[in-house]
């Protein structure tokens, strides 16, 4: 086993024994709360939070992956193509509207709750996928496109078969940046009060117990860094794929 | 991004589609924006009217939002676009169109938020309702698909961007919003205004600024010692992952600590809570896209123009600056322009610790349920972020030389 494997293996057993027994690990943060304040969070379950917490970002995803990745095939065939300078300078300007201002302009019209965040973590997670997917199908070589289409395939088995095959490592990658993004973005929906992890770190900011600011950082950062690689290994072995099958 | 060919080939073919399409049929991306204006119109209110600060808002429909002639007025104005929009006009047309009709959507909701409260009136607010919000939308993006169709230059773009902004002002100084919520918001609190103002921009920019000081000298580091680079993007990257808010609240302490113990710190404004807390999650989050686009800057040289310059016998420092440094700068400044964008957003959670900014209006409002407020922090932020993506891409493309830009056309 490589150390990369091994380091990754301890980590992974640390972060589940940590969600499933966090008073266990009172002694590691209890120098960082202020005298005498509890040193692990135990209004709600760490692990019931982690789920909440991963269940809205994953939710949130993949409603953004399906309605991006289907823009991004209407606005590159040709009865769509009209759409194409449009779509790309709003995915680029979509870009600039700041997560905390999107979930502030969503709670008046939502309320409070899950909702405004999700419609906040799905609107931003639009953007990252549409591109990414939007590159992937318009940097296919024309020689593929032209093989394809001179062994007689109709346009939908060319996309089906061709195109969004080979543009799935980009859209892997987008559907990458949306979740971590997404993830770390979640915690400033406790702020109105959605169950995320961000909970966690907002009674940390209140009672001013760096304990519990530490723990919901700990756990969100080490979930974005296990979401980050097993995309990115999914990745690897995708492209791999795909350029061996280019290669026959 | 896209190889320069294939967008070439691509931007042919919208052309031409563009060609074959105007001469059958409505404009389809303008019938998909009417359709909408419209659904707007109808199934939402154009105002809302509260009684009092926090009350549930009672909507008002455009029709009785507005005396009956100026309501009318509006909506011929509506109608006359839309048809204008629904039509293959040009270019520059739908641009002028979309500008005066959504200048004249700015004027209604200011004149019905004076209809709705008479003068002595001074609790009751009026805060402009759905139907305005999606129509101006719909404009909006109309024009901006007009600039888009336009191909506008860059200097074209800033020129617009500061014709909004003067146009923007205007209307506010004018005082024709005076009578809409978010406005009685900010005369409650003008000066506390401008002074979260100042401190969300000392935030963002000056965290830029520290950023790009050490993050450029970093980044050439980087690219001339092989060895350090995997190392430090990596931790970069690594620092990047913590959420925000937790970055924020983690360097509390240990600033706490250095403002208590380490000789003149205090004096310079570190200390636990306010600004300096903020101020230091914003620097770290600036640094890894200064170091990682100056690297990329450097690697995007060819190897051509260094080759050359070594042939006209330039020293390594004459290369570095002259060859080197004038050919990456484009893609520092990219780096620029998601560093600025990021950090307008997220000063937003200086908020959130006492560090002020817009945030503070933000998470105000959210904890006291008032919409007003969190528009009055929100609006702002969202403002100057768009205009400063908007400046900065015109300059990085202003900065990009003409082959690359001609490329990438």
């Amino acid at each position: 086993m490589s150390p990369g494997a091994l380091f990754r293996l301890v980590f992974v057993v640390v972060l589940v024994a940590f969600l499933a027994v966090p008073q266990a690990f009172a002694p590691v943060f209890a120098p960082f709360a202020s005298n005498g304040a509890p040193a692990i969070y135990t209004q709600s379950g760490l692990l019931t939070l982690t789920l909440s917490h991963l269940a809205m970002v994953a939710v949130a995803t993949m409603a953004a992956t399906v309605v991006s990745v289907g823009l991004a095939i209407l606005v590159t065939r040709p009865a769509g193509r009209e759409f194409l300078p449009l779509s790309r300078s709003i995915a680029n300007i979509g870009q600039t509207f700041p997560p905390v201002a999107v979930l502030a302009l969503a709670v008046p019209i939502f309320g409070f709750g899950p909702i405004p965040t999700l419609i906040a973590l799905f609107l931003y997670g639009l953007l990252p996928i549409f591109e990414n997917t939007l590159t992937g199908l318009t940097t296919i070589p024309p020689s593929v496109q032209e093989a394809a289409r001179g062994v007689g395939m109709t346009a939908l088995q060319r996309l089906i078969g061709v195109e969004l095959p080979l543009a799935l490592p980009l859209i892997l990658a987008g559907i990458r940046l949306t979740a971590v993004i997404s993830l770390g973005t979640a915690t400033i929906g406790s702020t109105v009060a959605a169950r995320t992890l961000g909970e966690v770190i907002i009674a940390g900011l209140i009672s001013n117990n760096t304990a519990f600011v530490l723990q919901g950082g700990l756990i969100v950062a080490a979930l974005a860094f296990f979401i980050h690689e097993g995309f990115a290994t999914l990745e690897t072995a995708l492209a791999r794929r795909t350029r061996g099958a280019l290669l026959i | 991004m896209a190889g320069s060919d294939l967008a070439e080939e691509m931007s042919g073919h919208t052309d031409t589609e563009f060609q074959v399409n105007r001469r059958s049929g409505p404009d389809r991306l303008g019938a998909l924006l009417v359709a909408i204006a419209a659904a707007g119109l109808v199934f939402q209110p154009f105002s809302l009217f509260r009684a009092n600060r926090i009350v549930a808002a009672k909507p008002v429909w455009l029709l009785s939002a507005l005396p009956p002639l100026e309501a009318w007025l509006v909506l011929a104005v509506v109608i006359a676009a839309s048809a204008i929009l629904l039509l293959r006009t040009r270019p520059a047309l739908r641009l002028i169109v979309c500008a005066l009709t959504l200048a004249v959507l700015a004027l209604a909701v200011g004149r019905s938020g004076v209809f709705l409260t008479p003068p002595p009136n001074s609790y009751a607010r009026v805060a402009p309702g759905g139907s305005f919000w999606i129509v101006t939308f719909a404009f909006s993006i109309a024009l901006a698909d007009a600039s888009v169709r336009l191909r506008m230059s860059p200097l074209g773009r800033l020129a617009l961007l500061a014709l909004t902004g003067g146009a923007l002002w205007l209307l506010l100084w004018s005082g024709a919003w005076d009578s809409l919520s978010i406005l009685r918001e900010y005369a409650n609190r003008a000066d506390v205004f401008w002074r979260e103002a100042r401190v969300h921009l000392l935030l963002a920019v000056g965290s830029l600024a520290v950023a790009a000081v050490v993050g450029i000298p970093l980044g050439i580091l980087c690219f001339q010692v092989r060895s350090i680079r995997a190392t430090l993007l990596n931790s970069l990257n690594i620092l990047q992952t913590i959420p925000s808010m937790a970055l924020f609240g983690l360097l509390i302490a240990p600033l706490a600590w250095i403002g208590a113990h380490v000789p003149g710190a205090s004096a310079i404004g570190i200390a636990g809570i306010g600004i300096a807390p903020a101020f230091v999650a914003l620097f770290a989050y600036s640094l890894l896209p200064m170091v990682s686009n100056t690297v990329a800057g450097l690697q995007s040289v060819p190897r051509e123009a260094r080759d050359a310059a070594r042939g006209m016998g330039m020293t390594t420092w004459q290369r570095f600056f002259e060859v080197d440094m004038p050919l990456a700068f484009p893609v520092v400044l990219t780096g620029i322009r998601i560093v600025l964008v990021q950090n307008l957003g997220l000063a937003v959670l200086a908020g959130l610790i006492g560090g002020g900014g817009f945030g503070t209006f933000v998470f105000q409002g959210i904890s006291q349920t008032a919409t007003d407020l969190v528009l009055l922090g929100a609006l702002p932020t969202v403002a100057l972020a768009f205009a400063a993506a908007i400046m900065l891409d015109a300059l990085v493309e202003i900065a990009n030389p003409v082959s690359v830009r001609s490329a990438e056309a």
